[in-house]
């Protein structure tokens, strides 16, 4: 304190921060375990890539699945989509980027980029907005002027490559590390 | 709390805030100005270990509970259960987990061996007599409290001695039956929710073991409100006479025991990084079993002192019965100290049944340690250590309700310095002032 | 005097350590490498270890808490991740169930899939009737945690699987199915003996006698119950050399403070 006065200030005063700071720092290591705790354990990190069958799956429908606690979108592209995702020029995208795992971080966001097959869209479902789950159109019923999903939580739109086209989400749908096992079956993660 | 308050606020902000909630002024004459005998020692310093020890364990068991499964149902894994499955998750996949885990098992052997000090160091000096009697009784609370919640977060375990000593402990009030009959039954049955030890058991126990230590740290809370009123005993047991006598507690105890709780530490530390399963039993290691019994059931070694004295009681009522007086007995020591003095250090007599008490303490947990049909032999003799205990206890009870009245009236004590602090000068040898 | 009261309960806590069983004779005195408050695990006994357990424990004994991921990580046997995901496709586990819902095939048996690495050993036997049903009405108990089960922990598990096929002391009476061991409380254990010199080729060809077999997966057995025993020890000397700094300063500045006033 500023009204503290001693004999010798300074010799007492090092000791004193320097007990201090000892005890600071010893305080600051032993909080580490105590937030490192709530990270995710071993146990979920090491959680299995799940396989998916793509045999069900009709041409037009998208089917979402579970994958690491989030939902994964599977989408059978008509060719018809497939041809408005392609129509597309990538320099009228609100997102340039491909947003693909599987690729290098800075692809271009055309639709071959968002696929490894293109009948077969893969990614997150999670919107890159504040983390809704977006609604698939279907022939019978659209969500969205761009043919792909439309969330309902703040009206963001994606396309049929799950590109953001309009609203406020800042990127396109994130696609995770996929593979083929078989033509009929994806492994992903 | 006591006496007048020495606090100026410096600045605006603290004069504003002092008129309105005078938090800063609180904790000021609490903490930092409160006067405190100059001559308190080392085991004065375990009422800031306990508070730590406090600390650490409702810190790490928060941690904890965010991990743990209070399920005695069976998991992914066959014969076991939720609980201890997740005990394991802990041990093995929480990040730190294990070191949370042993910081906290470990740490209610720690909080118990700092509690038993605190208690024989109050013994010694008199720090119960008048006008400390309520300081006393509360310390008494805390101490019950501090068993029920051990012995509740023993059980979370849900290892196999988790779930017996839940059933024997749980079963001590079936002796009730012999007052009224079915009372006992009922009670049992009522604390297990079920017919027996179980899933609805260990969520209450939960649920309880999380709550206590708030409950301990209210507590906490008035001891140290009763101990600043009359102010702290010293080992001399006399009262204070002036401010030559006492120093400020900050800095002088603040650094003082902060030096103590270091020392602590590294016996903690020592225990959690390099023997964290000594205290254990490897019983708790084996997932609940309700229809197999461990060999040895013996509980944690805080607790075998009175799980002695229950053992070397024949007749279960009466055994009951010779346990919870000997924790009431406690309450009741401020009125059965006959002694005008307070501290040992001038009782000659009364010193040495001291010693010997804790002796006593010692050798009952020894005996709650070793098998029920074990015995000594010396020299021909064979000494059941059943008997042995039935003695130990004995004293324990003589020494509070026949030795605490009766030397106080006959023995001839010491006499008492004029003050603490002609005490201290004298003894270091320093010129008078 | 002084000290009479911290001796006292030091004592006390020493005592607290239940003694050993009388009739049993003493545990060998082998020495492990992660013992002592320095102690590590040698990866060279750790992969033995799981091989032993691979082709001799595992037979009759489940590793229910262990995780096949945790082989290649830190403190552990240090496979390498594709080692690991190896060993793991070794396994079958339960499989969810298939398009149809089934979780059996045709004949009733359970569908099974390959294990990945966040899978779990998996038991030997379906459920514990079953491995009642196949050793002679006794349970083989589950290794993950047999070492600190057992009183004398590491030690206790090498004198058993080590103490075969001596004689029983005159008197003692070996029922059909059991087998002597001095170490086994009452003396006669359902288990035939597990390891005999040479039963184990080690991939590497160190020595396989039935002490280098008994030590390698005693040494794996103890990482299984304790996988983080490396990082304690590692931690643990820092924690330890920070304190005594700390109260070293505490203790200087208490001096400071104190220095001008008797006490």
């Amino acid at each position: 304190m500023a009204t503290t006065t001693t004999a010798e200030p300074t010799r007492r005063d090092f000791l004193y921060v320097a007990t201090g700071a000892v005890a600071a720092v010893g305080a600051a290591a032993a909080a580490w375990p105590f937030i490192d705790q709530m990270n995710p354990s071993s146990a979920v990190l090491a959680l299995a890539s799940i396989e998916v069958d793509l045999t069900p799956i009709q041409v037009g429908q998208s089917v979402t699945f579970v994958f690491r606690g989030h939902p994964l979108f599977v989408r059978r592209r008509s060719p018809k989509e497939i041809e408005m995702a392609r129509a597309v020029s990538v320099s009228d995208l609100p997102d340039p980027v491909a947003r693909n795992d599987n690729l290098p971080a800075d692809a271009p966001a055309t639709d071959a980029n968002r696929e490894i097959k293109s009948e077969w869209y893969v990614s997150s479902g999670v919107c890159t907005h504040l983390g809704c789950t977006p609604t698939a159109s279907t022939p019978q019923i659209p969500q969205g002027e761009f043919g792909g999903w439309l969330c309902h939580c703040h009206g963001s739109q994606y396309d049929t490559a799950g590109r953001i086209r309009k609203g406020p989400a800042p990127r396109n749908l994130q696609i995770p590390v996929y593979s083929f096992v078989s033509p009929t079956r994806i492994k992903v993660g | 709390m006591s006496g007048p308050s020495t606090y100026v606020p410096q600045t605006g902000l603290t004069r504003w805030l002092d008129t309105r909630l005078p938090l800063v002024r609180f904790a000021h004459d609490t903490m930092l100005s409160f006067p405190t005998p100059r001559n308190l020692n080392f085991w004065y310093a375990f009422g800031a270990i306990l508070t730590f020890c406090l600390g650490v364990q409702i810190v790490t068991g928060i941690v904890l509970a965010m991990h743990y499964t209070p399920s005695a149902l069976v998991g992914s894994i066959p014969d076991s259960n939720l609980a201890f499955d997740s005990v394991e998750s802990i041990m093995r996949d929480v990040n730190y987990g294990w070191l949370l885990r042993y910081v906290h098992a470990n740490g209610a052997s720690m909080f118990f061996l700092a509690v038993y000090i605190h208690m024989f160091r109050g013994l010694y000096y008199g720090s119960y007599k008048a006008p400390r009697e309520v300081l006393w009784i509360l310390g008494v609370i805390i101490y019950v409290l501090m068993v029920l919640t051990a012995f509740m977060g023993y059980s979370l375990v849900w290892g196999n001695m988790s779930f017996w000593a839940v059933t024997v402990i749980t079963n001590l009030f079936s002796s009730l039956d012999q007052v009224i009959p079915h009372l006992g039954s009922a009670i049992a049955t009522w604390l297990w929710g079920g017919f027996a030890v179980g899933d609805a058991t260990l969520n209450r126990f939960f649920s309880l073991h999380y709550l206590m230590p708030f409950v301990i740290a209210g507590v906490v809370g008035l001891h140290i409100w009763a101990l600043h009123v009359p102010g702290n005993n010293n080992p001399l047991g006399i009262d204070v006479k002036g401010p030559q006598d006492t120093v400020p507690f900050h800095p002088y105890y603040t650094v003082k025991d902060g030096f103590y709780v270091a020392l602590f530490a590294i016996l903690f530390a020592a225990l959690v990084f390099y023997a964290p399963d000594l205290v254990g039993d490897p019983n708790n290691f084996i997932p609940a079993n309700p229809v197999v019994t461990p060999a040895d059931i013996v509980p944690e070694w805080y607790l075998r002192p009175f799980y002695a004295m229950l053992r070397s009681i024949p007749q279960q009522l009466a055994g009951v019965l010779v346990l919870a007086g000997a924790l009431l007995t406690l309450v009741f020591i401020p009125w059965l100290d006959s002694s005008r003095v307070r501290s040992n250090r001038f009782r000659p007599v009364m010193k040495v049944f001291f010693w010997v008490f804790v002796a006593d303490c010692i050798l009952l947990g020894y005996c709650g340690s070793e098998g029920v049909d074990a015995a000594w032999h010396l020299g021909g003799i064979e000494l059941s250590l059943v008997w042995v205990a039935r003695i130990a206890t004995a004293y324990y009870y003589i020494y509070f309700w026949v030795l605490m009245p009766l030397i106080g009236l006959i023995e001839r004590p010491l006499p008492l310095p004029d003050s603490i602090a002609k005490s201290v000068l004298g003894a270091s040898a320093a010129p008078a002032e | 005097m002084r000290f009479a009261l911290p001796l006292g309960l030091v004592l006390g806590l020493a005592l607290a350590a239940p003694a050993a069983a009388e009739t049993t004779p003493p545990l060998k005195d082998v020495h492990f490498s992660f013992e002592g408050p320095f102690g590590t695990f040698n990866r060279a006994d750790l992969q033995h270890g799981f091989q032993v357990y691979k082709e001799v424990c595992s037979a009759c004994h489940s590793l229910n808490r262990v995780a096949f991921h945790t082989l290649s990580e830190e403190g552990g046997p240090s496979f390498t991740d594709a080692e690991m995901k190896a060993i793991a496709r070794g396994y079958n586990v339960p499989a969810g169930p298939n398009e149809q819902g089934e979780t059996t095939d045709d004949k009733g048996q359970p569908l099974m899939r390959p294990a990945t690495p966040s899978d779990h050993f998996p038991p030997p036997f379906a459920n514990e009737q079953a491995a009642r049903t196949a050793n002679g009405g006794a349970l083989p108990p589950d290794l993950s945690l047999i070492v600190k089960a057992r009183e004398g922990g590491p030690q206790y598990v090498y004198s058993l699987i080590t103490s075969f096929g001596e004689k029983p002391p005159a008197g003692h009476v070996v029922p059909d199915g059991k087998y002597y061991n001095p170490y086994f409380p009452g003396g006669n254990i359902s288990m035939p003996q597990p390891l005999t010199d040479a039963q184990v080729t080690f991939v590497d060809g160190a020595p396989n006698k039935i002490a280098d077999e008994a030590y390698a997966v005693v040494t794996f057995l103890s990482w299984a119950a304790e996988p983080h025993l490396e990082a304690r020890h590692r931690i643990g000397l820092g924690v330890m050399i920070f304190l005594i700094v700390l109260s070293g300063l505490l203790y200087l500045s208490y001096r400071k403070v104190w220095k001008d006033t008797p006490h």
